[in-house]
């Protein structure tokens, strides 16, 4: 197991930096001169070049990349162009109720869609089926950020019963786990889980139907095993794989939650990122995306690991 | 014209007393990767050290049990894949010297055991035929594969147009014959080619073999497990083992005294309707070892009734045997010097 | 290898067992979810493909006095946007936009995936380890972060939304075409092409693209849905079309403010993409289940 770890984490360092060349080159496909926000309008050639130089963009591309991952190496991720605060300040904070929407989207989404799953693959080809394969074709269809639009036209401008922006009452930055901020996170969680909902409920019909076609199901019942061990079989062979996707979906929910954060003002890396996007900020942009994507690719290795941990065949292969 | 007309081979180089091909030492290793690094941590040796020769017009037939090489073998013949080490010499040119491998192409072919993997299921029967012949720019390469197709005993007019699905396994094996038989060739690898068949139409693709070689001077390698069919269509028979020759003779030969124990166990396996002649040595145990570590010295030691120390500790040469100048095998048994009990008295009656 | 590439070669690939497809064919006839699917989208592309010989508004005229018109207005069908155009006419040519720039993409990459993947997995060795390599590197990113980051840093704008869409979507498609393609490349018909002396570009062409194209295409089409979503979601995020020109997206943007004053009209927008979308998904889903390919 360790040595299946280390291997796995091994294979995972070539990606991690592939991953930061790509952050890194963000910035230099940017159309324009990176530091045009903060160059004073009058500021002569020489002034341009000192701060050029001060920022190190007179030097070669590989030199630059490599400053730039020494100083990440130390946790300096640059500065806000925007607001002149760390990037690594900005981000995390954003990144933290990023985290705390896409768990929150998960806790409904996986049993439910594990549920819906399971139902559908137990009694294939009838009506719940038929109707549960639909709502998860459905769930995978919709463009989620019109679906918040009209969960916030339904609930808020309709009913009046939850909130439609931020993450709590009067714009209120500091998370507490009252109701009168969780009010706000009802209705970004339910828009975002709905994706997944679909996504585990195909995935999981599909391993629950497979599985309870094959021989050693028959076997087990033949042997007199009731109904419910059968069933708790049947769990224990799809866990690994459901397991991938989910954690798989998590991560997606992470990077992936930048249109709701927008459609609810949810003030989370999405958010910021967006806001990046809008004022030019890009060391802010690239910092926001290097931490989503590094947290996406931790999120595969323990997937990884753990889905070896459940299912032994997958270490051999 | 005739078929033969116009399907001309690429000249004869070296006179008759030239052999076709001459494999000296070849060898084959396939990396294993593994560990935390994937670096290379073992190699399978599926061919080590392999030597023999072909005569112009003769069939020489491989056998062995699978995983002994033979494929392997065939694939480094007709350059599917590189060799590590070793020399083919073909009609006295060496590949990679005076001979290229896109010429070496134009004279060797191959028919494979699995007649449909073999067909590329999207073509045509005539455009898998006319392929080759398209490739290497021959005239009209249509009428070749149409007359080819005719020649197997396939009619043009009711099969050139199908799809490989459509057709029988004994048929399928005529077009693959047919696709390889459009190159011209003057080697033709067959690798299991009649094994995957029925017994009936096994005899049918066996004679059509038989004929086109006559017909068009072929020299054929045959690879089989099947030491019945090896005998009917060879002229010498080859044995591997573990990726090493253990034997080489003449089929009447080889037939009358397998000189190598690993060859007597081979032909004892195989079934007799003479009750008068019922199996007397026993049967191989086993599988054959791991061709990742094979064992030391004579690679049949551990599963030989005769194996003593030295079979342990020094690998046997081929080597002919006394008064049989055509009749080799790899046997301290039959090694006057080589320090065994019963050097150079061979396998007890 | 000049012979080989020569005129009576040309052909030979492009033959394939009619059987086959005229049976995928007709399966996907007697689908009534995907004919239906496929009638809908039709609708929706010809429709923006003619739309301006269709008699609608201008979708550029705005009016000061007649703006956010409830659906159902006399001379406004659909309603009127945020600054009084007509909404009908915005969603119909708007399908052209976001059309193109939902399934251009998917083509692209389609294309370009299918050969990077073909390659690698023909060719196999350093050529393959270093295309798969970079292609892990891509799927290090959610595809939603990955689009919004080459776009975000690329800026607003058509070409810079078909340029990171296609980025997006090379990666899943390269993978595909590699798996399918190692699997035939193993195949003795591809050992038995070698053998003649063919190049390994005349082994590919005639030999290889015919046997792992439609798979790959299979795949491409699951994810021309998600391309829509994503494409639209660029300008819904105001990085893809830019205003005033209709795009589904980007109404949806600006029609948000007017959530509280004319709510459905609002929501309108989100409907095309939703019904698109869900088309382009359950016509995928017929194909896969016409051509037998399992999930």
């Amino acid at each position: 197991m360790l040595s299946y770890f280390l291997r796995r984490l091994i294979l995972v360092l070539p990606v991690a930096f592939g991953v930061s060349v790509i952050c890194f080159l963000l910035v230099q496909i940017a159309p324009g001169d990176p530091l045009t926000a903060i160059m004073p309008v009058d500021a002569t050639a020489e002034e341009q070049a000192a701060m050029r130089a001060a920022y190190g963009l007179d030097k070669p591309l590989p030199v630059q990349y490599a400053i730039w991952i020494g100083n990440l190496a130390q946790g300096d991720m640059g500065r806000s162009i925007a607001t002149g605060r760390p990037v690594a300040q900005e981000v995390f904070g954003a990144v933290q109720n990023s985290l705390l929407l896409a768990v929150s989207a998960a806790v409904i989404a996986f049993p439910l869609g594990i549920f819906l799953g399971f139902l559908a693959g137990y009694f294939r080809d009838t009506t719940l089926d038929k109707v549960v394969t639909a709502l998860s074709i459905t769930g995978v269809s919709v463009p989620n950020y019109w679906l918040g639009i009209v969960l916030v036209i339904i609930f808020s401008v309709n009913l009046g019963w939850l909130p439609s922006m931020g993450a709590g009452p009067g714009g209120s930055q500091d998370w507490a786990w009252d109701w009168l901020h969780m009010r706000h996170l009802v209705l970004p969680a339910v828009t975002l889980a709905v994706v997944p909902i679909g996504i585990v409920a195909r995935t999981v019909r599909a391993l629950a139907g497979d599985i309870l076609t094959m021989d050693f199901v028959t076997a087990l019942y033949a042997k007199g095993m009731s109904r419910a061990d059968v069933l708790r079989h049947v769990a224990r062979n799809a866990a690994a794989t459901a397991l991938s996707v989910m954690g798989l979906q998590l991560g997606y929910l992470l990077g992936g939650s930048i249109l709701i954060e927008t459609v609810f003002n949810w003030p989370g890396s999405g958010f910021l990122l967006s806001n990046a996007i809008f004022q030019r900020d890009l060391p802010l942009l690239q910092g926001t995306i290097l931490v989503l994507a590094l947290f996406f690719v931790a999120m595969n290795l323990i997937v990884d690991v753990a889905q070896a941990a459940i299912d032994p065949r997958i270490k051999r292969s | 014209m005739s078929v033969t007309e116009s399907f001309a081979q690429t000249p004869d180089k070296g006179g008759p007393a030239q052999p076709l091909v001459i494999v000296r030492d070849l060898q084959k290793h396939f990396p294993i990767r593994g560990g935390i690094l994937g670096r290379t941590t073992a190699h399978v040796q599926a061919v080590d050290g392999v030597s023999f020769s072909v005569r112009k017009g003769e069939t020489l037939g491989i056998v062995g049990e699978s995983g002994c090489g033979k494929s392997t073998t065939a694939r480094l013949l007709i350059g599917l894949i590189e060799k590590d080490k070793g020399e083919i010499i073909f009609d006295g040119q060496a590949l990679g010297e005076s001979l290229s491998l896109r010429d070496l192409r134009r004279d060797v072919q191959m028919v494979f055991q699995d007649s449909y993997a073999s067909l590329n299921p999207r073509l045509t029967i005539l455009d898998s035929v006319a392929f080759g012949a398209r490739v290497q720019g021959l005239d009209e390469p249509e009428d070749r594969a149409r007359s080819l197709m005719a020649r197997v005993g396939l009619d043009p007019d009711r099969f050139a147009h199908r799809y490989p699905h459509e057709l029988s396994g004994g048929q399928r094996q005529r077009v693959n014959i047919a696709r390889a038989l459009a190159m011209s060739p003057r080697l033709v690898v067959l690798d299991e080619a009649v094994s995957a068949l029925d017994k009936s139409v096994e005899a049918q693709v066996l004679n059509l073999l038989t004929d086109l070689r006559r017909e068009y001077g072929l020299t054929y390698i045959f690879i089989s497990h099947d030491l019945n069919v090896v005998r009917y269509i060879s002229d010498r028979i080859l044995v591997m083992y573990l990726g090493e020759v253990v034997e080489v003779a003449p089929v009447d030969s080889i037939w009358q005294q397998q000189a190598h124990p690993y060859t007597r166990s081979l032909f004892s396996a195989m079934p007799s309707m003479d009750p008068d002649n019922r199996t007397k040595v026993p049967p191989l145990a086993g599988d054959p070892p791991n061709p990742i570590n094979p064992p030391s010295g004579c690679r049949f030691h551990t599963r030989c009734r005769y194996a003593e120390a030295v079979c342990k500790s020094a690998a046997p040469r081929l080597g002919a045997l006394p008064g049989a100048p055509d009749h080799l095998t790899a046997c301290h048994l039959h090694d006057a010097a080589s320090g065994h009990s019963r050097a150079g008295m061979g396998i007890p009656a | 290898m000049a012979l080989a590439e020569s005129g009576p070669l040309a052909g030979a690939g492009a033959q394939k067992p009619q059987g086959y497809w005229a049976g995928v064919g007709a399966r996907l006839l007697r689908d009534p979810v995907a004919m239906i699917c496929a009638a809908v989208l039709l609708a929706l592309i010809l429709s923006a493909v003619f739309a301006p010989w269709l008699g609608l508004a201008d979708p550029y005229k705005g009016s000061m006095i007649a703006r956010l018109k409830p659906l159902g207005t006399d001379g406004y069908p659909l309603g009127t946007d945020e600054q009084g155009r007509d909404m009908l006419a915005r969603l119909i040519y708007g399908g052209r936009l976001t059309l193109f720039i939902g399934l251009m993409p998917v083509v692209l990459a389609f294309f370009i995936g299918s050969a990077l993947g073909i390659v690698a997995g023909y060719v196999g060795g350093m050529v393959n380890t270093v295309i798969m390599r970079v292609v892990d590197v891509f799927f290090a990113f959610p595809s939603v972060l990955l689009a919004i980051a080459i776009s975000g840093a690329l800026g607003a704008g058509i070409v810079n939304s078909l340029v990171s869409l296609t980025i997006v979507f090379i990666p899943p498609i390269t993978r595909v075409a590699e798996a399918v393609t190692s699997g035939v490349r193993g195949l003795d018909y591809i050992d038995a092409a070698r053998a003649t002396g063919a190049s390994a570009w005349t082994v590919i062409r005639v030999h290889v693209i015919g046997n792992v194209l439609s798979p790959i295409f299979v795949y491409a089409t699951s994810l021309t849905s998600v391309c829509m979503i994503l494409a639209a979601g660029l300008s819904f995020l105001g990085i893809g079309v830019r205003p005033p020109e209709p795009e589904w997206g980007l109404m949806l943007n600006t029609l948000r403010s007017a959530i509280y004053v004319n709510p459905w009209l609002a929501a309108l927008p989100g409907v095309m993409i939703f019904l698109t979308s869900l088309c382009l998904n359950l016509l995928s889903d017929g194909l896969r289940s016409a051509m037998n390919v399992r999930d």
